[in-house]
């Protein structure tokens, strides 16, 4: 190989891992009452996660959440579903392909288990994952809206 | 832009009236002795904090009871038992925003005795839960 086209391949690779890392950033919500209400139980899924219909489903059933109660008074219910719908499906794999998946859980959408098929089902198990909900387990900047590869720990 | 001595004196002020700012919107409204009072008047009868220990401990006909998540003595972090998601402690002398704001605090029972008993809590039992949660001393 030449020095040029070693210089183009690395300059071609660098532009790859650039695009690679964009597609792992998720806008995440800025709505403090997201924040407040969803977040003490879990994280604050990035609204963009889950397209439109699935959100509408959720908030319309936060008295059986999952199996919790997360029922809030009507004015948050009302502040949360505007917010959601109007963030809704905005990640690039949920844009692709729209359609709810099934519970309307993340975790449950075609492009989650594809990028998690690698993942032992053990690990899952481990007592500092515990769920599929508990992305900061291993994503650890998961909070910010980073899922990059790079910013993978997977506990022991 | 360099920090000149006047401008960090200015920011400093405009922070120390932001922060002055949010403690006044911050619904800090109640103290967890007042609350305790609150619920023990309306229960009609002393709060007993064993038996605030023993609700908190055991289930009540449902897969978790309040330790589950808060851990059997909340003095410390707790964890979500469904998703893993770390509780900060919730034991008032621990963690000083707890028992605070009363909207809060009937928002986070009325969510919670549901999940864990499937009913929502009495005011005896909130005030006995109370009771016990606020002898923990460090």
């Amino acid at each position: 190989m030449t020095k040029l086209t070693i210089r183009a391949a690395v300059a071609a690779l660098a532009l790859l891992l650039a695009g690679a890392a964009q597609a792992d950033r998720v806008a995440i919500s800025a709505l403090p009452a997201y924040h407040a209400e969803c977040a003490a139980c879990h994280m604050a899924y990035p609204p963009g996660m889950l397209p439109a219909a699935s959100w509408q489903r959720l908030m319309g059933n936060l008295p059986k959440h999952f199996g919790s109660d997360a029922s809030v008074d009507a004015a948050t219910l009302k502040q949360l579903s505007e917010h959601l719908a109007a963030n809704a499906g905005t990640f690039k794999k949920v844009a692709r392909d729209p359609s709810p998946p099934p519970e309307d859980r993340i975790s449950r959408a075609p492009w989650f288990v594809r990028e998690h098929d690698e993942v032992d089902p053990a690990v899952w198990k481990r007592k500092a994952v515990g769920s599929a909900s508990n992305c900061v387990a291993c994503h650890v900047n998961a909070a910010q809206g980073s899922f990059s590869e790079r910013e993978i720990r997977i506990p022991k | 832009m360099p920090h000149t001595p006047l401008s960090r004196s200015t920011t400093r002020r405009g922070l120390a009236a932001a922060a002055l700012a949010l403690a006044a919107t911050a619904a800090h409204t109640a103290t967890p002795a007042e609350l305790l009072a609150g619920y023990t008047t309306q229960a009609g009868s002393p709060a007993q904090a064993a038996r605030g220990q023993a609700f908190f401990s055991t289930t009540h006909g449902r897969a978790w009871s309040c330790a589950s998540c808060h851990g059997a003595t909340p003095t410390q972090a707790g964890k979500h038992a469904g998703t893993g998601k770390p509780i900060q402690p919730l034991a008032p002398a621990f963690n000083p925003e707890r028992f605070s704001d009363p909207a809060k605090v009937e928002k986070w029972f009325r969510r919670n005795c549901n999940d864990v008993a499937g009913r929502e809590c009495t005011a005896g039992e909130k005030a006995d839960v109370l009771a016990w949660l606020t002898t923990l001393k460090p």
